[in-house]
């Protein structure tokens, strides 16, 4: 695993497994490989790994079954969405916004890009999740 | 479990390489220990382990002297000093001749490190080249579970793809009740694996720290502006932009770049050092 410089690398870790949640590599309620393992995986201290299922825990994503393991938590991808989504508008889309007002792009013009991007990705099969579902 | 107080030896008359010395190695941890060539890393290493004794001062584990070579002593610890030389013997021999003087040695997880390394069976050791004699006794010394191990530049002679396989050994060979010191001036190689931070320079220990405790008091830069290097205590030039580490003013936790922290510690000590009081 690559590590970028200016972010922790136990919430790297912690982002990397929430990825593979999501794509259903350890689909809900379903046993995540033992810190020692995962540790061995990503090459990382064990401790790091440690910090990481904490931090899972803490966001409902991942539950411990006492001397059995982590499990994904029944509601893990909605609560990763959750959290992503919430990211998304407190630090993503004022950059974006930015971004819209330095360079003069109407929101109008974004609309049609994003109905042109839609389109394209109709046939994609990626779950949609309606924010009716995401409970923060 | 180690205790080093106030501990100083030298090689000539009135010079000493190591002095005053203050510190611990608890249990649990993956120590980094790092310093400059001729620092004087592998002499502490054999000081630690019984094999030379200090002038001045104690190094106990468990209470006991190290100096003093108890079986009970040496049965928990395992020194892999850099340079070594295996018999010509079989796998097979090696390991009954020298596992029965380590009561925690594990033989599945033996296999399971020389599987990790891909190491192929031979009939005599002395057939290993020098890179799988390394990852022969790498194998062994994890395997052998003392709750101290000591290694001195293990990755030396190791090629890239044994580097990420020493990574993995690692993770599974630590445990809670085991501590691994590694001497290194690579510090790149282990970076992710190192969570206790030990820096020898000027002839002592500069720096005993936890890299959560770094990550806690000191901020990491990575920009491509040198405006952003306000406030630092040290900062260079590399190909991707500009690196540099200051105080930790906001709590927000970056990631620990070792070989910026070793640079900052031997530039800038006292500075660094007061960070952590």
């Amino acid at each position: 695993m690559i590590f970028r410089d200016n972010q922790s690398i136990y919430l790297q870790i912690a982002e990397r497994i929430c990825d593979e949640i999501l794509e259903n590599k350890f689909p809900p309620g379903e046993r995540i490989p033992s810190i020692r393992e995962y540790a061995a995986l990503v090459e990382v201290n064990a401790n790091t790994v440690v910090r990481s299922y904490e931090w899972l825990q803490q966001q409902d994503i991942i539950f411990n079954k006492r001397g059995i393991g982590y499990y994904v938590s029944p509601e893990g991808k909605h609560r990763i969405k959750a959290l992503r989504r919430e990211r998304f508008f407190s630090d993503e889309l004022p950059l974006f916004f930015n971004r819209l007002y330095t360079l003069g792009i109407s929101v109008e013009e974004i609309e049609t890009h994003y109905a042109q991007y839609l389109d394209e990705h109709k046939n994609n099969k990626t779950e949609i999740y309606p924010p009716e579902n995401l409970s923060v | 479990m180690l205790k080093v107080e106030e501990m100083a030896f030298s090689y000539r008359r009135n010079e000493y390489l190591l002095n005053k010395l203050n510190f611990d190695i608890t249990p649990g941890g993956v120590y980094g220990l790092l310093g400059k060539n001729g620092s004087g890393k592998s002499t502490l290493l054999y000081l630690l382990t019984g094999l030379m004794f200090p002038h001045i001062g104690t190094i106990t584990i468990d209470g006991v002297s190290a100096g003093k070579r108890l079986p009970q002593t040496l049965q928990n610890i395992y020194l892999l000093p850099e340079e070594f030389d295996l018999p010509a013997v079989s796998a097979e021999r090696y390991v009954k001749n020298n596992a029965s003087f380590y009561p925690l040695f594990n033989r599945e997880q033996f296999d399971n490190f020389l599987q990790i390394f891909e190491l192929p069976q031979v009939k005599d050791l002395s057939q290993y080249s020098m890179g799988q004699k390394k990852k022969f006794i790498v194998s062994f010394a994890l395997a052998t579970n003392t709750p101290l191990l000591f290694m001195d530049e293990p990755t030396n002679g190791m090629d890239i793809p044994s580097k990420s396989q020493f990574r993995k050994a690692i993770a599974l060979g630590m445990s809670d009740e085991r501590s691994i010191v590694i001497s290194t001036h690579q510090v790149r190689d282990l970076e992710s694996m190192i969570d206790r931070v030990l820096v020898l320079h000027d002839n002592t220990i500069l720096l005993n720290e936890s890299v959560l405790k770094i990550a806690e008091k000191m901020e990491f830069v990575h920009t491509t502006s040198k405006d952003d290097l306000q406030g630092c205590i040290y900062s260079t030039f590399t190909p991707q932009g500009f690196v540099g580490v200051r105080p930790n003013l906001d709590g927000i936790e970056t990631s620990v770049d070792l070989e910026v922290l070793f640079n900052s510690i031997i530039t800038n000590p006292e500075v660094v050092k007061s960070l952590f009081i």
